[in-house]
């Protein structure tokens, strides 16, 4: 059965996934906002930033987040200067990691979402004379709700399911740093197989449950033809 | 309309066999410089790349190496992965593929005694006697996985002698292997961290920053096994190497790098394939 380092690895995973996936809404609904809007010749190429962790292995992440955020690297120096020491090694340097790792599957949900709505539902409130704020909380982010939820689930079990990017920088620390993929891996290597199964079958029921919610509401909210997605 | 469809066949199989029969040649043509895999714990890569030149450069054998955790390869050889030899880097695994009857018994030996260095890149850090684990003026303490890999058992081994476990304990951190470990303090992002010394010699000098090189009692030795696997018992080229790597020129070599390099093996009986 799982052990007290099992469940520390569970209860950390947790806690990563659930700060990750409210910094994640908190900056990837504006950025969403305005890749849906802008006209600007910055939205290709923002757009490209947005998506390129999709792309890149983890290990290019893990490498780069580990030189840049380390002492001789810029931010390194800039955490170092504001008294936060460095960050790889720490929970919050996973954070960051994970924040830049799950971007893509946050903000391309809301992104599509605001985009189905088209600009008429906000043009609309405006002849009622809806300011720009109040348009944004009572029109544009109801009606992106099911977008917002989708964006959610999928930061929220990405995170959870991360893996190379946490090996690379993360040093293995109990409770700080050693999430479920990465104490799946030492049973692997220590041989410990059977521990392995019981954590892994944890996570293919885990994965396998949010995706299964995430489609039936999919499906749910489609049936009242709202069109979004990823 | 039968007739030609089955000649059309025929010639394209014509074709095939020729082409088969072509590469069978080529192959055949190449034959004598064999290719050998060989799986290689991360601590010995430094020397065991040299002793690769040296070997490929006499023999004319190809070898294609593998670094990674003992651990890992443990792990791939059971389920069949195809490597020709492996250097472990304890005797616990070589001996356990043997009892799986995964490698070859009499082929086994000791190649390797490791040792501990503790090392900084910064210049100073690190005095001739270690007291800077006791000062414990450092952040964080870089120490191969424990579970894992013998150099972080031999490195918490070290840290108990010391009565430091406790007191550094808030500072460790966790390479998967012993080349994540030395990575963790080479890229600055870990102060110290005990490290194989084999990978902070050039030239039978510490290459860089500053290292306390663990005296041996504080430790249990770090003996690392090789053993020929079944994909490997029958290739010449592999006696060949098995030949040169427990030759007293490739042991210069493998002390060179702040190994020692036992002349029996652990169970005390002559090294086999003399």
């Amino acid at each position: 059965m799982l052990t007290d380092d099992d469940l520390a690895a569970i209860w950390l995973t947790l806690r990563l996934a659930t700060t990750v996936t409210i910094l994640l809404l908190i900056i990837g609904t504006p950025l969403a906002l305005w890749l849906a809007n802008t006209r600007s010749l910055a939205k290709g190429p923002v757009s490209a930033l947005v998506a390129l962790p999709l792309v890149l292995p983890p290990t290019v992440i893990g490498f780069y987040l580990l030189m840049f955020m380390g002492p001789s690297g810029p931010i390194g120096q800039l955490t170092e200067t504001l008294g936060l020491g460095t960050l790889p090694f720490t929970f919050w340097g996973l954070v960051v990691a994970s924040v830049i790792y799950s971007l893509p599957f946050v903000v391309q949900p809301i992104r599509n979402a605001i985009e189905a709505q088209g600009a008429r539902p906000s043009e609309v409130a405006a002849t009622l004379r809806a300011s720009l704020w109040d348009r944004f909380w009572s029109v544009t982010l109801p009606l992106a709700k099911p977008g917002i939820l989708t964006a959610s689930v999928l930061g929220f079990a990405h995170t959870v399911g991360e893996f190379g990017v946490v090996l690379m920088i993360g040093g293995n620390i109990p409770g700080e740093t050693r999430v479920v993929s990465v104490q799946i891996y030492d049973h692997v290597e220590a041989l410990e197989y059977a521990q392995a199964h019981w954590l892994s079958a944890v996570m293919v029921g885990f994965s396998f449950v949010v995706l299964l919610a995430l489609y039936l509401l999919q499906q749910r909210k489609s049936a009242l033809g709202t069109p979004y997605g990823i | 309309m039968r007739r030609s469809l089955w000649g059309i066949v025929m010639q394209r199989n014509m074709l095939v066999m020729k082409g088969l029969l072509a590469l069978a040649v080529i192959l055949a043509g190449s034959a004598r410089a064999d290719e050998l895999t060989v799986a290689v714990a991360s601590n010995f890569t430094a020397p065991m790349q040299e002793l690769a030149r040296q070997f490929e450069a006499r023999s004319g054998h190809k070898l294609k190496l593998s670094f990674g955790s003992s651990g890992k390869f443990f792990a791939q050889i059971s389920h069949g992965a195809p490597y020709h030899a492996f250097f472990s880097a304890d005797q616990a695994k070589p001996a356990k593929l043997v009892e799986l009857e995964l490698a070859d018994a009499s082929s086994r030996f000791t190649y390797a005694e490791g040792k501990l260095a503790l090392w900084s890149r910064k210049p100073e850090l690190v005095d001739a006697e270690g007291e800077v684990l006791k000062r414990g003026e450092f952040r964080k303490l870089a120490l191969a996985n424990p579970k894992l890999a013998p150099y972080g058992a031999a490195a918490v081994e070290v840290l108990q002698h010391l009565q430091l476990e406790e007191q550094t304990r808030a500072h460790w951190v966790h390479g998967e292997n012993i080349s994540q470990t030395y990575q963790f303090v080479a890229s600055g992002n870990a102060d110290l961290g005990m490290v194989a010394l084999s990978q902070i010699l050039e030239n039978r000098k510490v290459a860089e920053g500053s290292a306390w090189i663990v005296p041996a009692q504080l430790y249990n030795p770090i003996r690392q096994d090789a053993v020929v696997l079944k994909r490997g018992a029958n290739a010449p080229a592999l006696r060949e190497f098995w030949t040169y790597i427990q030759s007293a020129e490739a042991k210069e070599i493998i002390r060179a790098y702040g190994y020692s390099t036992p002349p029996q093996d652990g169970n005390g009986r002559d090294n086999a394939d003399r």
